[in-house]
């Protein structure tokens, strides 16, 4: 009995250390989502403006005619962003991310094109590697933390990728999407090229107004397509940094939640284990007493 | 008023200007007049002005106020890149450092 004593209190103390750890992550994480979501609010103006930009060049004019929005004709690869994050400890957020990338890679590879993944984040790129993937790019190091410079150094392989002959023809990215604290949705968008959406006009929808473009309207977009793409990958890593913060809030929450209750469960498990020896002990007195009393009655 | 450097020029937009997109210049100056207040100074490198609906929107790459421009910091970029561009008149990276650092001067009211 007093081996299971000793069994119970080390397993006590062992899943008490590990509560702290889960509760201390926890705690960071919760601190580090309000400054992602800072970031991500302040990453919109930059982007609302951007995609009002775009959506004004390409439907005022539609004669222009960029390698960056018209459609090849025999599409034959498909580079695809997986945006995951660093470090575990953020429950499925990653998974929920790679199985979205899988689906897609059979949608892709259904329709007869070829499937090139371009990993960002510790996490995707162990996953690819331990199965053998080829990637077209690779990318460590900021999940928690992404720079303008980072989401620019991604947008530059992409597009040169896109321009090249040989090289990808279309752009996809799959990443989380925060929507609040407590939902994140793995989303999968085609940013390239562009997918041109024919609407009707109703009162609600702002038509862009009629520009005029300096020099022109293939310059301007020369130029601009690229932002629109870098800022498009950026808003995907600062959205993907605040859900992995979320998700690695809840599975910390979770984890020091189950603690608690098996360090309840084994506490009372070890009293009873106590109260079982102690009763033993008595018994095994009072026994004893009575043997030896029995046997001097006898004596006389 | 609001003045811009675009690739075909400077642009000066006023109130009721026609929707415009253009393409700022690398190191370029952006200037902001306003009525009883003094102007509003920028440092501009790349991006673009856009005006719709009386409202001009300015993206760029990297920007930074003329008051905030740290003088010294600017003039010694400038004298480090005009230095790597008189030893080697290839070196595109050391014009366009020497460009900003130049804008970024300007932006703070330093004669160039």
């Amino acid at each position: 009995m007093g081996a299971q004593l000793r069994l119970l209190r080390r397993r006590i103390n062992s899943v008490k250390s590990t509560a702290k750890i889960t509760r201390a992550q926890e705690l960071i994480a919760s601190s580090r989502i309000v400054r992602a979501q800072q970031r991500m609010q302040a990453a919109l103006p930059y982007e609302r403006e951007i995609t009002r930009a775009v959506t004004g060049v390409v439907s005022n004019a539609a004669s222009v005619d960029h390698p960056l929005t018209v459609a090849k004709e025999n599409p034959a690869k498909a580079g695809v962003l997986i945006v995951t994050s660093d470090s575990g400890f953020c429950g499925g957020f990653n998974a929920n991310v790679l199985r979205e990338a899988e689906a897609l890679r059979g949608l892709i590879e259904g329709r007869g094109m070829q499937y090139i993944p371009f990993v960002s984040g510790t996490k995707g790129v162990t996953w690819h590697t331990f199965r053998q993937r080829e990637m077209g790019g690779q990318w460590t190091g900021f999940s928690r933390n992404p720079s303008y410079a980072d989401a620019k150094e991604i947008a530059t392989t992409l597009i040169d990728s896109f321009k090249d002959d040989n090289g990808i023809d279309e752009i996809h990215i799959v990443s989380t999407q925060f929507v609040s604290m407590l939902t994140q949705n793995v989303v999968v968008r085609r940013i390239l090229p562009l997918e041109v959406e024919v609407t009707e006009a109703t009162e609600a929808t702002v038509i862009p107004p009629y520009f005029e473009f300096e020099p022109t309207a293939g310059d301007v977009l020369e130029s601009l397509l690229p932002r629109y793409v870098e800022s498009r990958i950026f808003t995907a890593l600062l959205q993907s940094a605040a859900s992995e913060e979320a998700a690695r809030r809840r599975a910390m929450k979770s984890a020091t939640d189950n603690a608690n209750e098996l360090m309840r469960i084994l506490t009372q498990q070890m009293n009873q284990a106590r109260q079982a020896e102690i009763t033993q002990e008595i018994s095994e007195i009072v026994g004893g007493a009575n043997a030896l009393a029995d046997a001097a009655a006898g004596k006389e | 008023m609001v003045i811009a450097k675009t690739v075909d020029g400077e642009i000066g937009i006023m109130p009721q200007h026609a929707p415009v997109l253009g393409v700022l210049v690398e190191g370029g100056v952006l200037r902001v007049k306003r009525e009883g207040e003094s102007d509003l100074v920028a440092a501009v490198h790349g991006g673009f002005i856009s005006v719709a609906d009386d409202e001009v929107s300015v993206l760029a790459e990297a920007a930074e106020l003329g008051s905030e421009v740290d003088v010294a910091a600017a003039r010694d970029a400038l004298d480090r890149a005009q230095a790597s561009v008189e030893a080697n008149q290839e070196d595109a990276d050391a014009a366009l450092e020497a460009k900003r650092a130049r804008a970024r001067l300007r932006a703070a009211g330093e004669e160039v």
